[in-house]
């Protein structure tokens, strides 16, 4: 042994090997994860404009919205009342009946269960309600109330508010 | 560069000329010819057998299905009721694949219970042991993706269920869902992806069964006994014997499967599963097959969300570390006086999982599954750590032959159960 190695110089060399080959490596992979995501014309499904002129009181009409159902229930007095009574502090996930309409007679909601992704049940007059007169999931028992707050049963969050606009008093645009 | 290694030499040329370049016949017959099994072996010792039969005919059944079938939400439905109406023999194929499917996981589930009763998880089978759960894990994997394939009602719901389950990881479950599914919700980009993945998926598994059997013939196989294999006495060769056993065990399963395909090639499918998918209906019961309804009866359990899936996922993943759990040498539980009831006692309440897994979770189910969820993880973390530790096991035989020399003498002489036998005691005196 001559001349001791150059440490320094060699391991700089496969530092720089290794960090350019996991570099690389990620960059090639990256395209076919990403692929993997929505397509553009998916996330481009854009918006719904419904007539809801023809929703009697205590009437609920299920459309379709990029895939999804969306509830739109025109509530009654009753219905309405129920709502505003309760306490938002004692519900799991707090949130006045205000905070979660844009007319209080008019109730939109994605209807997908927040637990496993079910259509709740309550659009049919004929449905089971659940304990609390609004919806029920019967995958895995989640009542929701009249404003499609979660009340009892596993799922974590009230039924999603989709964004919607009146365009006047007889079309909403939902998206 | 290796000019000078053994070759084996057989008669017939042909072979010597393959076996020169490739030593794939003296392979063939180390292993699958002259492989030492233990002659003890009783008849769950063929599962592992016809468990590599079955997934060879799905992996078949399936490719010929797939000629036939369109994975687009529009076109899937009919495609396969056009199999099922139109395609010569397309019904055979079908029902083949879906019955299949169900007796691949009895007999896995068999293969298990094997394992696990008779300790074949432990010292040196351990790698073996994680080979085989990951299996099970692909295993249940495809059969979800392909579950969804038919796109019936239960398809989709089942597919939605399912991918929610990633929505419970915090913060970026959300957004692994959606890149799971390639949509907001469960859609054609969804099918497409999950048509792909059952594709391919079966061969990774034959890959690691590839890596598994090869695991198994280094220590080679356990037995009843659960005592190694000390002499020639001990063992006999693969072929002919084990593989006439195997062939009968072939031909009785045979008669099973067949009586299902063909008198109740619906008595495991979901009727619901008959209705085309539709994306704003759930049906009222949404079940899942019924082999992973244990794992399902799991997840209701729990009244939350996110400790509901990571229990699920926690009950498979235990399996891993069983090996490490139980720190009793004696493999066989027919020499684990205690053990082997709270083992029973195992399988027994996995089954019970499973029957209240495919009702609706409600009042007395609800409680029975939440009873069960406390024994599938009790057993695992206190029973048998605990019961390895204060046991006394049972005496062991000396030898394998010497289970047979004990059986011979009790038989001619009636020797009393317990009484040690004149065999026995003349290995214990030398």
């Amino acid at each position: 042994m001559a001349k001791k190695p150059n440490n320094k110089r060699r391991d700089f060399l496969q530092l720089s090997t290794v960090t350019l080959g996991a570099v690389g490596t990620a960059a090639f992979i990256w395209p076919f994860l990403k692929s993997m995501s929505p397509a553009e014309d998916t996330l481009a499904a854009g918006s719904t404009e419904v007539d809801i002129s023809a929703i009697e009181e205590g009437q609920s009409i299920t459309i379709k919205w990029r895939g999804k159902p969306v509830f739109i229930k025109k509530r009654t007095k009753d219905e309405i009342e129920a709502a505003k009574m309760v306490q938002a502090g004692d519900l799991r996930d707090p949130q006045d009946d205000a905070d979660r309409v844009q007319k209080e007679e008019w109730l939109v909601l994605v209807g997908v269960c927040t637990h496993l992704g079910c259509v709740p049940l309550g659009q049919k007059v004929s449905d089971m309600k659940g304990e609390y007169d609004g919806w029920y999931c019967p995958c895995h028992g989640s009542h929701y109330d009249t404003s499609g707050r979660i009340r009892k049963g596993p799922a974590p969050k009230n039924l999603d508010v989709p964004p919607y606009t009146f365009l006047n008093d007889t079309t909403i645009k939902i998206g | 560069m290796d000019q000078n290694r053994k070759v084996h030499q057989f008669k017939n040329p042909v072979l010597n000329w393959i076996e020169f370049r490739l030593p794939i016949i003296s392979y063939f017959k180390k292993e699958y010819g002259d492989y030492p099994m233990p002659k003890n072996c009783n008849y769950f010792w063929s599962f592992g057998a016809l468990a590599t039969i079955t997934l060879v005919t799905m992996i078949v059944s399936g490719i010929f299905l797939a000629m036939n079938y369109t994975p687009h939400t529009d076109m899937a439905f009919d495609s396969v009721e056009r199999i099922m109406r139109d395609v010569n023999y397309g019904w055979l194929m079908r029902y083949i694949h879906s019955n299949g499917a169900a007796f691949f996981f009895i007999i896995v589930y068999i293969h298990i219970v094997r394992a696990m009763y008779f300790g074949s998880y432990k010292y040196p089978r351990e790698l073996n042991w994680i080979l085989g759960v990951f299996i099970f894990l692909l295993m249940m994997a495809t059969s979800f993706l392909g579950y969804t394939l038919p796109w019936g009602q239960m398809s989709y719901w089942g597919a939605t269920v399912i991918t929610n389950l990633f929505s419970a990881i915090p913060i970026i479950g959300e957004g692994l869902k959606t890149w799971l599914l390639g949509d907001y919700n469960v859609g054609n980009a969804t099918l497409n992806r999950f048509f792909a993945l059952h594709y391919v998926l079966p061969f990774v598994i034959f890959g690691v069964v590839g890596l598994h059997v090869a695991a198994v013939h280094v220590h080679g196989s356990n037995n009843p006994d659960g005592i190694d294999i000390k002499s020639k006495n001990d063992s006999v060769n693969f072929f002919p014997y084990m593989l006439i056993k195997d062939t009968i065990a072939m031909c009785a399963f045979g008669v099973a499967i067949s009586a299902v395909i063909f008198f109740g090639p619906n008595l495991m499918a979901e009727v619901d599963n008959y209705i085309p998918a539709d994306p704003l209906v759930t049906p009222a019961h949404i079940v899942p097959n019924w082999y992973l309804a244990p794992f399902y009866a799991i997840l209701r359990a729990v009244p939350d969300k996110l400790g509901g899936v990571l229990l699920m996922f926690g009950a498979i993943v235990i399996l891993f570390v069983l090996p490490w759990l139980d720190r009793s040498k004696v493999r066989s539980c027919n020499y684990r006086p205690i053990y082997k009831w709270f083992m029973m006692g195992f399988f027994v309440n996995f089954f019970v999982l499973g029957y209240v897994g495919m009702l609706p979770a409600e009042g007395l189910y609800l409680l029975i599954a939440r009873v069960g969820l406390l024994y599938y993880f009790g057993f695992f973390f206190i029973i048998t750590p605990f019961v390895g530790w204060i046991e006394k096991p049972n005496k062991l035989p000396l030898s394998i032959s010497d289970v047979y020399a004990k059986n011979i003498a009790s038989n001619i002489g009636g020797g009393e159960k317990g009484m040690p036998s004149p065999a026995m005691q003349k290995d214990t005196n030398l």
